[in-house]
């Protein structure tokens, strides 16, 4: 596969999700100036760059999410395995089934714990007898490394466990609905760092088995986690590789600049 | 004293600042501010005189507005508790088969027959019998109570029962001791004469007070002592139903429209504005509203609660969606994010998430427009719910008035005894509100929930 942007560099075998020069403007305000970029199955992918340069914008088009935006207007392409989210055929309900999201403040329903990873099965018929709903909810908390934690209070209100148990709910309730890509949007800003660790152990336990994206401003977090990182800045992807090639030896003077702490 | 002593303090501190702009911020952090100087505790002195103020003025709001609760509540319930009993007369009652004009195997066979016999005839000579024939001690419609005696028992017609029986408006208010007998005759209601009788009566043990039984399950009547309240009350409770049942559903499903689906545009807008601008509308002109529309236009029956409960949806709908918008706007986008996010569709985020999350404050704003409905007269009056009724309404169709135009119509009674009726339809008013206030209330932390 050919890119053609300048700075688009991918190794990968065979792309998940290809998004082809997207640009996304809210109102007269122009958030993404055309980012082309690949995302990969066996990688995780890391968008870094300062506040407001699009990152966040550019994740929430892969699962279409900008369109809850009434201001915002998207070009461009988004394919997921081949096929283009943004056409009329797509349907944006199951799209969202098939591409997860975990939102930068840890946001379970105000329900059980079990209610919670039980909501996204339900709603799309996956499990038609409680044995295998309870078998799903099961398998969805221990991918989330939370199971241990909560098997003996399933009933509880998920909004009474501590904030980076309420991240990992919400990974496994993403996880819940057999996602093919989660996108995670700065997934552990808003927690401490022990809970931040266990969500990195998770997301490293997690690849390979979807293809996950996510979006951090915690530079050693994309060293940690990711085997792809991309750097945005003002509404453009500067550089996108490996992660070691882009904290070793980033190629554009920019992506150096905001790495090695210069702004940002 | 203290604001002199302050002023060439506050004084100097400028004009140093003014003098040396260019260096003003070293000079700043050079100074340490002198926390215990005189000007400093004089401030401290009057930052708490100002607290206690403010303090002492809302504990006397506060007093004044108990105070004038107060005040309401022993008014009404002082005058109106009255309303709540009744005075009876002990009279033997003969039931003379051919007075009557039924005859006991009659009443046994048909009991219809009933309906034609001479009851009235019947209680007039017995009470005649007992009291003389110028007394006026039992009411009017107190054969009533005779009818149902046979009615039950048919095997009494021809013998002499003692029964007690309704006294009379006057009678009444004498044993309520609500008449000043050292008042001259002529400024009085009650005469010379009847005030004898009823002393007889009282010496005798022939007088008793009871629970009201008439009123609590009566419509009104032109006799005060005859009148009741359950007409106005199940008239109310009919419009509230028609009200909820309409303005609940069109009220949540507008909120819901405007805030989760309708694209924001000058449309909604305007929209937005018109339903505000509604909630202040006088209900007065929802009255004309509905007398125009749903009487003149669509010829709905005159004085029906149906009626009446759809001018007051009208009337309460802005209320609700104003509140129902409210509580959808405080749910917080998190959750329609996370719902969104693992693929619900918009109606499901909103009848999954926003809308049980939204309940309580729906409900509150509900509560509010009932209640407002509820005490609502002047929209009622437009449409015909003042009509003199002497029977309770069957149904939404039924001629029916509402407790706010029962107190209304018994206020502008000159009788006496109408006087402890009005305070005690405010009673029954109140209680029914806080009866439905209650259970919505109820309802409403059932529902919650919280995050």
């Amino acid at each position: 596969m050919t890119m053609p942007e300048a700075g688009v560099s991918v190794g990968t075998t065979r792309p998940k999700m290809t998004a082809r020069d997207v640009k996304v403007s809210y109102g007269d305000i122009e958030a993404l100036k055309g980012v082309s970029i690949d995302v990969s199955t066996e990688d995780v992918t890391a968008f870094i760059g300062p506040s407001g340069c699009g990152k966040s914008t550019f994740l929430r088009c892969l699962n279409r999410m900008n369109d809850t935006i009434a201001s915002a207007r998207f070009s461009g392409s988004i394919e997921l395995d081949g096929h283009d989210i943004y056409s009329p055929d797509m349907d944006v309900v199951q799209l969202r089934a098939r591409v997860g999201m975990v939102f930068q403040k840890p946001n379970p329903f105000p329900k059980s714990i079990y209610e919670n990873v039980a909501y996204g099965p339900r709603i799309h018929g996956l499990a038609s007898k409680k044995a295998d709903m309870d078998a799903i909810v099961e398998k969805s908390l221990r991918r989330a490394g939370l199971w241990d934690e909560v098997k003996d209070r399933l009933q509880d209100s998920g909004t009474a466990l501590s904030g980076g148990q309420q991240q990992r709910l919400c990974i496994a309730r993403a996880i819940a609905v057999n996602p093919e890509v989660i996108l995670m949007d700065e997934p552990a800003s808003a927690l401490d760092p022990i809970a931040t660790a266990k969500i990195e152990e998770l997301i490293d336990d997690l690849r390979g088995r979807y293809a996950i994206v996510i979006v951090t401003h915690n530079m050693q977090q994309a060293a940690r986690v990711s085997q792809k990182t991309a750097f945005f800045h003002l509404g453009t992807l500067v550089e996108y590789g490996d992660t070691r090639e882009i904290f070793t030896n980033p190629k554009q003077p920019r992506t150096k600049d905001y790495i090695t702490g210069r702004y940002g | 004293m203290t604001e002199v002593a302050v002023t060439p303090n506050g004084m100097a501190g400028k004009t140093d600042l003014s003098a040396a702009p260019t260096a003003g911020s070293s000079d700043l952090s050079a100074a340490p501010t002198a926390w215990n100087s005189d000007e400093m505790q004089a401030r401290i002195r009057r930052r708490y005189r100002q607290e206690r103020t403010f303090k002492g003025l809302g504990i006397l709001a506060l007093t004044i507005a108990a105070g004038f609760l107060v005040f309401l509540m022993v008014t009404v319930i002082g005058s109106g508790w009255n309303s709540f009993r009744q005075t009876q007369v002990l009279v033997p009652v003969t039931f003379d088969a051919a007075r009557l004009g039924i005859g006991i195997e009659q009443a046994k066979a048909d009991p219809r027959a009933l309906s034609r016999a001479n009851f009235q005839g019947v209680m007039a000579d017995s009470v005649e019998r007992s009291f003389g024939d110028d007394a006026q001690l039992v009411s009017d419609g107190a054969w009533l109570a005779l009818r149902k005696a046979v009615e039950a028992d048919p095997a009494i017609i021809g013998t002499t029962q003692p029964m007690w029986l309704i006294a009379t408006s006057n009678m009444d208010q004498l044993s309520k001791r609500q008449i000043d007998l050292d008042a001259d005759q002529a400024n009085r209601p009650v005469n010379d004469f009847e005030i004898a009788a009823w002393n007889r009566l009282e010496a005798d043990g022939k007088l008793r007070t009871v629970l009201n039984r008439t009123f609590l399950g009566g419509a009104d009547s032109v006799d005060p002592e005859l009148a009741g309240i359950w007409g106005a009350l199940k008239g109310s409770f009919l419009t509230l139903l028609v009200t909820l049942a309409i303005s609940f559903p069109v009220g949540v499903l507008a909120a819901i429209y405007l805030e989760e689906f309708a694209a924001k545009n000058r449309w909604t807008d305007i929209i937005e504005v018109s339903i505000n601008n509604l909630a202040a509308v006088p209900s007065i002109i929802f009255g004309l509203l509905g007398l125009s529309v749903f009487l003149n236009t669509m010829n709905m029956p005159r004085s029906a609660p149906v009626v009446g409960g759809l001018t007051l949806a009208l009337m309460t709908l802005p209320v609700i969606v104003i509140a129902s918008r409210a509580a959808i706007k405080a749910v917080p986008p998190s959750i329609r994010d996370a719902a969104l996010g693992i693929g619900a569709s918009r109606v499901q985020v909103v009848a999954h998430h926003v809308l049980p999350l939204a309940l309580p404050g729906m409900l509150t704003g509900t509560i509010l427009g009932m209640a407002r409905a509820l005490g609502e007269t002047a929209p009622l009056l437009m449409i015909g719910m003042r009509a003199f009724l002497t029977s309770v309404p069957q149904g939404l169709t039924q001629p029916a008035t509402a407790l706010p135009v029962q107190i209304f119509i018994w206020s502008d009674n000159v009788s006496r005894g109408f006087v402890e009726k009005t305070s005690g339809a405010i009673i029954v008013l109140l209680v029914f509100l806080l009866t439905i206030n209650s259970l919505a209330i109820y309802l409403r932390n059932r529902f919650e929930v919280r995050w």
